[in-house]
């Protein structure tokens, strides 16, 4: 249930929305991909809806929107600190359903894991998230298998093609935008993908003993720990702290955190020069063991939400999806 | 009956003279060594009709059809038609083959259509210099390559195009993995440091290989828009004094590049030695004659460098001396 607009009624909607809202949606970015001439599609702040890419599923999530690659939390002085103030607009962000159920787990992660994150917090409370259809499956996701190819929980849905859009809006203050709007009512479902080309069986029987399984030794000489897998993933939450003091006076700095990555060099360095997780192989079971195991064991459902991000990046051509495979494959029939 | 043939005329239209009398070759350039399959069966059907069924993948990208008889010359040029049109070679009348040889096929690596290291297109660039430079019989030797690892030996070249990109940091971007500096270390020049966990390029020493923009895992580090060029002068192999060619230009831009070479011809028809064995001489050595100021004044007429290019004053050559 919903509305049919005309492209340019949408088109003054997004006009209207702007004034009110940074909109954060998937967008090409030409020649700024890995190789010469190649294009990138990662979340920016979109101008128009021609900005957004509807079609192809972006290389980046949209995680950065509500979790930034590099986020000042504070400022010091001698004498006092000071805490960055975020604009006073609001923040739409255009996502899959994939995604939406990868919020979730970012929710879990930052305001249900004991105290609430101050900073993903604030963000969050200003977001509202407009669901971008999948008319058909992309080439790596598998969230069908997973249950996250559908989705009910967005304030917006939009269909889009050059002379009609097609919207749902189940939040009151988006409502608002269209209430004077011309538009037609219509009956319609989003778009989602009923099947992947790539299919998951999740494994069941995962437990401190497959810490023992020699299926990550082989990770050890083929991943290259460049951690794109990490930093394309909408359901990784992990980040570091970088304390930064001016160069002119080493009195005034700012504390960062920026997103950090279990797969690279650093990550478990300690006081002491000690790294618990020196091996590419370890580094990789304990990515697989906390996506699987232990982050089901403490919030009841698994973390990866089967967008294929990791296996669409990976120079290297791992694919998660075949290792999960694997490891449900040997696990004893019921 | 005895054959009758302008041997320099049948060079000149890119046939080679064997040592075995009647015998000689056909010689098919490719520009930038990129062509559709399709002219691979062309080329046998030549070898197979005309030839002994043997063919030499030159040096420079070409293929040359060995054991056709000299007195075919004509057919065979007849059968190089589809190739010529397919390759987009310029030519004065059809169906009369190659109109030159002298200049020779502007070589490249394979490029960005295919290698990740690669900062263009080569076989565009190839094809755009062919375009701009041929039919012409002076002796210039061109190639290009993709990025600083110099895979098609430009520096052997009198003129040497080496793909370059300015990195383009997005410290937003950065996650301070480290991932470009350990890249540029062991793969390049050294040139990348961090200071307040974020990278520091040192201008002076980038050598603008790109190898950083391919380790970034977050884009935070990506391609300029304008694609950058360096270009190698007068390097040769030879006789008397093989040597490397030097770097005159630091991120530059095609058009500069295309139109110093056309202006290079016409500094060589000025200054070539009247005495040049079949009328060829490296330009190189008329560059040793005439001093390297005089070349440059002919070199830069017309030319609009970008602000940011680099241009060496002067260039000075090593190499191994036979001839002294």
């Amino acid at each position: 249930m919903g509305y049919q607009l005309s492209r340019t009624t949408a088109d003054d909607i997004f006009k209207q929305l702007k004034k009110d809202y940074r909109i954060f949606a998937p967008m090409v970015f030409p020649g700024e991909g890995c190789y010469s001439d190649t294009d990138v599609i990662r979340y920016g702040e979109a101008e128009t809806l021609q900005d957004i890419e509807f079609e192809r599923k972006s290389d980046y999530s949209f995680k950065e929107a509500l979790f930034p690659i590099n986020e000042t939390l504070f400022y010091f002085t001698e004498e006092e600190t000071s805490v960055p103030a975020l604009p006073d607009k609001g923040i739409l962000i255009f996502l899959r359903s994939c995604d939406i159920h990868a919020l979730k787990r970012l929710d879990s992660i930052y305001l249900n894991n004991g105290p609430e994150d101050f900073y993903y917090k604030r963000l969050r409370e200003k977001a509202k998230f407009v669901l971008i259809g999948c008319s058909s499956t992309c080439a790596n996701g598998f969230c069908a298998s997973l249950g996250t190819n559908q989705t009910e929980d967005y304030d917006l849905y939009l269909k889009i093609s050059d002379s009609t859009v097609l919207a749902d809006c189940k939040c009151e203050e988006l409502a608002k935008y269209f209430a004077d709007a011309p538009k037609e009512d219509c009956v319609f479902s989003p778009d989602y993908a009923a099947e992947n080309q790539e299919k998951v069986t999740l494994p069941k029987k995962l437990s401190v003993e497959s810490y023992k399984n020699p299926v990550w030794d082989e990770y050890t000489s083929r991943c290259i720990g460049c951690g794109r897998c990490n930093f394309v993933c909408p359901t990784c939450t992990c980040f570091t702290m970088q304390d930064i003091i001016y160069r002119d006076n080493a009195n005034v700095g700012e504390r960062r955190r920026v997103w950090a990555s279990c797969q690279v060099d650093g990550y478990t360095d300690i006081a002491g020069g000690g790294s618990f997780r020196k091996s590419q192989g370890e580094r990789m079971r304990f990515k697989v063991m906390h996506k699987l195991y232990d982050f089901e064991k403490r919030f009841g459902f698994p973390m990866c939400v089967g967008c294929g991000r990791c296996d669409a990046v990976c120079p290297e051509y791992i694919s998660y999806a075949n290792l999960i495979n694997k490891l449900a494959k040997e696990e004893p029939c019921e | 009956m005895s054959l009758d043939i302008n041997t320099k005329k049948a060079k000149k239209n890119a046939f080679r003279i064997s040592k075995e009398r009647g015998i000689g070759a056909s010689r098919i350039r490719v520009p930038g060594g990129y062509l559709k399959a399709e002219i691979l069966g062309m080329v046998q059907e030549i070898a197979e009709k005309y030839g002994n069924g043997i063919v030499h993948l030159t040096t420079r990208q070409g293929f040359e059809i060995e054991g056709i008889q000299l007195k075919d010359m004509d057919a065979i040029n007849e059968m190089l038609q589809p190739i010529i049109e397919l390759l987009d070679i310029n030519q004065a009348e059809p169906g009369t083959g190659y109109p030159a040889s002298g200049t020779r096929n502007v070589s490249a690596c394979i490029g960005n259509n295919v290698c990740p290291f690669a900062n263009y297109n080569t076989a565009n660039f190839a094809k755009r210099i062919e375009k701009a430079i041929f039919p012409n019989d002076l002796h210039f030797k061109i190639a290009l390559t993709g990025c600083s690892n110099d895979c098609a030996k430009v520096r052997m070249h009198d003129f040497g195009i080496i793909g370059m990109t300015m990195p383009q940091y997005d410290p937003s971007r950065c996650v301070s993995c480290q991932a470009c500096m350990k890249g540029c270390k062991s793969l390049s020049v050294d040139a990348l440091r961090m200071e307040n966990y974020k990278i520091i390029r040192d201008e002076e020493k980038c050598i603008g290989c790109g190898v950083c923009v391919t380790k970034c895992p977050t884009r935070a580090l990506t391609r300029s828009k304008q694609k950058y060029y360096k270009l190698t002068l007068m390097g040769r192999t030879g006789k008397k004094n093989p040597r490397l060619g030097q770097d005159f230009l630091i991120w530059a831009d095609e058009d500069s590049i295309v139109k110093i070479i056309l202006n290079t011809y016409r500094y060589v028809k000025e200054y070539i030695s009247p005495n040049a064995p079949g009328g060829k001489e490296h330009i190189g050595y008329i560059i040793d004659r005439t001093g390297f100021a005089e070349y440059k004044k002919w070199a830069l007429e017309g030319v609009e460098l970008l602000p940011e290019t680099i241009m060496k004053d002067n260039l000075y050559w090593g190499g191994i001396h036979f001839d002294r």
